[in-house]
């Protein structure tokens, strides 16, 4: 807290952040997965993103961050296959997409909203093991397995109306996980829990993505959080959304919910995209 | 039914525990009570009105002799056939459009002509295509379910929160999974709704149609005793028509409080 304290840290870069001037970044190490080039994105003929150019590396965990309504969440579904660009190209593994991907899973802000109500946990898990073709003997094991490893052991006869919030998006990224996906969309997943909650899971998304080393595509409108979880942060600068800072986290992993956010590291980047939200909110 | 914060001064229900008369009762028996003393007190006999006694006492006999059992079984195989018939249409006509909004504007116009016609008047045209007999009350309750069972299942499907809709879309769930996963278990619960409302218009068009036309079933039976001066016989098939409907309407809410759950009513079942 004392880095915090300190009166008016200077808005330089941070020593390893990218330069944000040159916006598409090089990916640095392994190779890109999600590639976006020239992206427009306009709804009812107004225009909500503009010239969106982002490389994602395999493996990668990207946080996007932006006041409310610079089109985090347009460029989440646009990525996700559900909206479709104006202009410029979406692609993931080389392929543009035209329509939402087996492969690339999204997990919803609105749980309450995207669990099937009249299906137990354990039906929720299997709607996407159904979806995918496996087979009916092998779904057990696997329902099983995704729920202990989402901290749902025992849980699968429950429907999600007597689960608690926080156990409902964690049912929520059980049924994503049942897709295998290489890529994991979440939009704003915790913003609608507590925070004793929020930074549980937090802390086990983290984890769930070290072992199966997934590609995060993060959205979210809480600073810490991004900087907390991701190894590169963007912020969307607003009419239209545009990227307008990126950022290279490279706090080591892996984080711990004290230590890390008391790093003055973190704290740096924390200020320089709160000084940048503000900035363009202004 | 017992809202915690319900307020206090609402009618009392009945209590669970101590029996008494039900309060709505009260109404009824007091008129029938007063009905058998004005025959009995004035001594009136009548071509056209019966004493409560003698209708019972025809009902009772009507019981026992089969005529009116046979008569229900006639009538209910007719609305259900016309129910279930009516109903499949209209829930594969109510699942389209909701669906897909260009099937909903190429049959709007087409449904909106046909849906105003009174069943009633389709019976002259009906007859004509099928003379008497089941087919022709079966196509009358048909065509009146069809409408009720459509508007409803098209406003439950397009009620669906579109958040499972785009679940289903990144699942990449082929559109018979989408229906059978997600759209009509989604929409069951008021679709039920759908179905109670149409097995009593069922039941109405049912009778209308043996009253008009039809020899068969209770409304041809009822004509069939008011044709032939029997007043306590025809009040008697009125009043077993009122119990056969309110028979069949607590038979569904039972069934669809037990299967929905209380959720039923809203679209939001959390069981099964």
């Amino acid at each position: 807290m004392s880095a915090l304290a300190s009166p008016r840290l200077e808005k330089q870069p941070v020593q390893n952040s990218a330069a944000s001037s040159r916006l598409k970044a090089a990916a640095p190490g392994g190779e890109t997965l999600i590639s976006l080039s020239h992206v427009d994105v306009r709804l009812g003929g107004r225009p909500v993103l503009t010239d969106i150019n982002l490389d994602i590396r395999r493996g990668e965990f990207l946080c996007i961050v932006g006041g409310s309504g610079c089109g985090k969440t347009t460029l989440l579904r646009t990525v996700a296959g559900l909206v479709q660009p104006s202009g410029g190209t979406v692609a993931v593994g080389g392929e543009p997409v035209l329509e939402p991907r087996q492969d690339v899973a999204v997990v919803f802000q609105d749980y309450g909203k995207a669990l099937l109500p009249w299906r137990t946990a354990a039906g929720n898990v299997a709607l996407a093991l159904e979806a995918k073709g496996t087979p009916r003997a092998l779904r057990h094991d696997i329902i099983q397995d995704l729920l202990a490893k989402v901290g749902l052991n025992g849980q699968g006869d429950k429907y999600p109306s007597e689960l608690s919030g926080g156990m409902q998006q964690r049912l929520q990224i059980a049924r994503c996980l049942a897709q295998s996906p290489a890529v994991l969309l979440m939009d704003e997943p915790f913003g609608a829990l507590d925070a004793m909650t929020r930074q549980a899971l937090q802390d086990e998304i983290l984890e769930l993505v070290a072992q199966d080393d997934a590609t995060v595509f993060f959205v979210t409108h809480d600073l810490e959080e991004a900087v907390y979880l991701g190894d590169r942060v963007i912020g969307l600068a607003p009419n239209p959304g545009r990227v307008g800072i990126m950022l290279d986290v490279g706090l080591k992993r892996p984080r711990d919910q004290l230590t890390t956010r008391e790093d003055t590291h973190f704290l740096r980047l924390r200020r320089q995209l709160f000084d940048f939200i503000k900035e363009t909110e202004a | 039914m017992n809202q915690h914060a319900a307020p206090a001064r609402v009618p009392a229900a009945p209590s669970s525990r101590v029996w008494r008369f039900p309060r709505g009762l009260v109404v009824p028996a007091a008129l029938v009570v007063a009905a058998e003393l004005s025959f009995i007190l004035s001594g009136y006999q009548s071509d056209s009105l019966a004493p409560p006694s003698a209708v019972v006492v025809a009902l009772v006999q009507g019981l026992a002799n089969g005529e009116i059992l046979l008569a229900t079984g006639q009538t209910l195989v007719a609305a259900f056939g016309g129910l279930a018939l009516g109903g499949l249409i209209g829930l594969i006509m109510g699942v389209a459009r909701g669906m897909f909004w260009r099937v909903d504007q190429l049959l709007d116009v087409s449904t909106e002509a046909l849906r105003p016609i009174p069943s009633s008047a389709l019976i002259p045209v009906t007859i004509l295509i099928f003379g008497f007999g089941f087919r022709l009350e079966i196509a009358c309750v048909a065509f009146s379910c069809t409408w009720t069972v459509f508007i409803l299942t098209r406003a439950a499907v397009a009620g669906i929160e579109p958040r499972l809709m785009e679940v289903a879309r990144v699942l990449r769930l082929g559109m018979f999974a989408r229906m059978l996963k997600i759209v009509l278990p989604a929409a069951l619960p008021r679709i039920f709704v759908a179905f109670r409302l149409a097995a009593g218009l069922a039941l109405i068009v049912a009778v209308t149609t043996e009253v008009a036309a039809n020899p068969i079933g209770l409304g041809a039976q009822m004509m069939s005793a008011s044709q032939s001066l029997r007043p306590a016989l025809t009040i008697a098939y009125l009043v077993w028509i009122g119990f056969v409907g309110w028979s069949l309407n607590a038979l569904l809410i039972l069934l669809q409080h037990n299967v929905f759950g209380a959720a039923g009513a809203t679209g939001a079942s959390h069981e099964r």
